[in-house]
């Protein structure tokens, strides 16, 4: 115990003294938290539309005016042949063409059938997929008026219509800093305790003074922990100042147990600074770790569940979620803030990142060796 | 003749097809100090390695104070002290602080790490650096700290990776001095140099050259042997056959 309480005076006096890091530590979690929930938005806004009207006519105008008053599409082209429309697209000033025919309302009226031609640019797919949704949309709701204006109401409603009416539950005005602050909380824990743990050993060995650790006596779980133990601090006073930012600037609290919610973080951080410790003990240089780091940060985050979900992935990658420990955390985060669950509810994940805990560290110290 | 406290037979370590020591044998007195020449690439901080319990070797045998060198490795460590050839105590630590670590990891009590680390700052003249960063102080003084850091445990046996390697000529004598004071104290020394006048301060000396021992006596019978006047010249005939080097 007092090798531990060595290694850790050091650790600190270490960390403390490198202003960078500590700067930052305390800094990032504020500026991210502050910054990517506001611009980092799923909803689609600003959808460049080229017309191509070959009607003009009242009704064409009338849809016209409702894609454009719907606050989604930017008008930037109107009235070109398909060929200049076109242009648009390929210099990027379109993302999306609509094209009326000639006889538009004449058609639609009398022989109450039309169609319209919507071309996509599919170079920003998520763009391009949501404009086209949200036209389709417009079109069909314009659409549902012609037909209340023109068709006098029978006997027997020709056409039975379908309203869908959705209500999101745990988060009801589907506000996206309610669901994106929760996985940004989660990014930055990892990103503490992954990378500062990987570097940390790593740093030690490319300075060489882990030759003067590895010639001592001292005990190889020792020095792990004494690695460990300082990062799984910082993680959590990490996990703090998020919280009170998104209090602060968000009024999230969590809905559900904050106690539990730290108990998993603790269990969490242990797992995800075992990792680094297992990354470090690979590598001989921190530019080597750092690219290894990333290379699984980036398959972590992306498939975590925070941008895409997972349920929509095909099954090999769902197996891979698996193994993700990132995946685990955005989806207790997100049960315990917004939904409020109790222990029962994320029992298994705990379970799943505890084992995580206790392979990865093990590993680390099987993997570190003092004799070559 | 006193105990040894090192003892090599045909000790070799090899990386690949690359043989970095090839067949060591030789022995070290308690309170001896026993001079590890060679040109550079010779082999000797392999062997120093293999001797310290940080590398295991690839075939014979070696004990380090009555301990086996592929078995007893963490026994090993607690009998020596290691300095080696690359500065490696914490530059973001004070030389206070590093004492303090060193002498908490090998286990002295804290009153212990008191007495020592007053003692060990009186000797080298650092009571004004105490509370200093190690990487501010000039490389002299850090030589004569970390080889201080290397006996604070008091070892049996310490092993000196070219400690002198860029000291100018006045610290280099205070070094020696510090050698000095540890084997009056029976500590064994093992210690590399390129330097001849230091070769000159050791009780016996070995020669590397290609990865084997070419040579090993005291420093007076050296040079009877190859009748030649001094260290120098000892060295340059046996070491002007060697294929490897930078």
């Amino acid at each position: 115990m007092r090798t531990i309480k060595f290694l850790l005076q050091k650790e600190f006096r270490q960390i403390f003294r490198n202003r960078a890091i500590l700067a930052m530590v305390m800094v990032m979690p504020v500026m991210q938290l502050l910054i990517l929930p506001l611009a980092a938005n799923y909803e689609v806004k600003n959808v460049n539309i080229a017309v191509i009207d070959n009607d003009h006519s009242s009704y064409s105008q009338k849809l016209i005016s409702k894609i454009t008053a719907s606050g989604y599409f930017k008008l930037t082209g109107y009235d070109f042949s398909f060929k200049e429309a076109f242009k648009l697209i390929e210099s990027d000033k379109a993302d999306l063409i609509l094209e009326i025919p000639h006889g538009f309302e004449r058609n639609l009226v009398r022989e109450d059938e039309q169609k319209l031609f919507i071309a996509v640019n599919a170079i920003n797919g998520t763009k391009a997929n949501l404009g086209g949704v949200y036209l389709t949309g417009i079109i069909k709701n314009f659409n549902a008026d012609v037909r209340v204006q023109l068709v006098q109401p029978g006997k027997f409603n020709q056409q039975p219509t379908i309203t869908i009416a959705s209500s999101n539950w745990f988060n009801p005005y589907l506000n996206y800093h309610v669901f994106m602050v929760p996985g940004i909380l989660a990014i930055l824990v990892t990103m503490i305790g992954g990378f500062l743990t990987a570097l940390n050993i790593v740093k030690e060995k490319e300075v060489g003074t882990i030759e003067q650790i590895n010639v001592t006596p001292i005990k190889k779980h020792h020095f792990i922990l004494g690695k460990l133990i300082p990062f799984w601090i910082l993680g959590n006073v990490v996990f703090t100042l998020g919280l009170i930012v998104s209090w602060l600037i968000y009024g999230i609290t969590p809905l559900g147990n904050i106690l539990l919610l730290y108990a998993f973080i603790a269990v969490y951080l242990l797992a995800i600074s075992g990792f680094g410790l297992l990354i470090s003990t690979f590598c001989d240089t921190q530019q080597q770790a750092m690219f290894v780091m990333f290379f699984f940060m980036m398959v972590f985050i992306l498939m975590g569940g925070l941008f895409t979900s997972i349920d929509s992935m095909p099954d090999w990658a769902k197996f891979v979620t698996k193994f993700n420990p990132v995946a685990y955390l955005i989806d207790v985060m997100r049960m315990i803030v917004l939904k409020g669950s109790g222990f029962k509810d994320i029992a298994k994940q705990l379970g799943t990142i505890g084992l995580f805990a206790v392979v990865l560290n093990s590993w680390a110290i099987i993997n570190y060796k003092k004799t070559s | 003749m006193g105990e040894t406290v090192i003892k090599t037979d045909k000790l070799t370590k090899r990386f690949g097809d690359f043989i970095a020591a090839d067949e060591i044998t030789f022995e070290v007195e308690k309170g001896e100090i026993f001079g590890f020449l060679g040109a550079n690439g010779a082999g000797k901080t392999t062997a120093m390695r293999m001797l310290c319990g940080l590398s295991i070797p690839s075939s014979g045998s070696a004990t380090i104070a009555g301990f086996d060198v592929y078995k007893q490795t963490e026994q090993i460590k607690r009998n020596i002290g290691y300095m080696s050839q690359k500065f490696s105590l914490y530059e973001d630590l004070t030389v206070i602080e590093n004492i303090k670590f060193f002498g908490g990891i090998y286990g002295l009590t804290n009153l212990q790490i008191k007495t020592k680390s007053d003692e060990l700052l009186h000797n080298l003249g650092l009571e004004q650096e105490a509370k200093k960063l190690v990487a501010s102080l000039p490389l002299g003084w850090k030589q004569k700290l970390s080889f201080s850091v290397a006996v604070l445990h008091e070892p049996k046996i310490v092993f000196l990776d070219e400690p002198t390697g860029g000291v100018d000529p006045v610290t280099r004598r205070q070094f020696w001095d510090l050698i000095y004071n540890a084997a009056d104290r029976g500590v064994t020394i093992f210690v590399t140099t390129h330097y001849m006048d230091e070769a000159e301060y050791c009780n016996r000396i070995s020669l590397m050259v290609d990865g084997k021992i070419k040579a090993l006596d005291t420093p007076r019978n050296l040079k009877n042997t190859f009748g030649v006047e001094t260290m120098d010249e000892v060295f340059y005939k046996l070491a002007r056959g060697a294929k490897r080097g930078d």
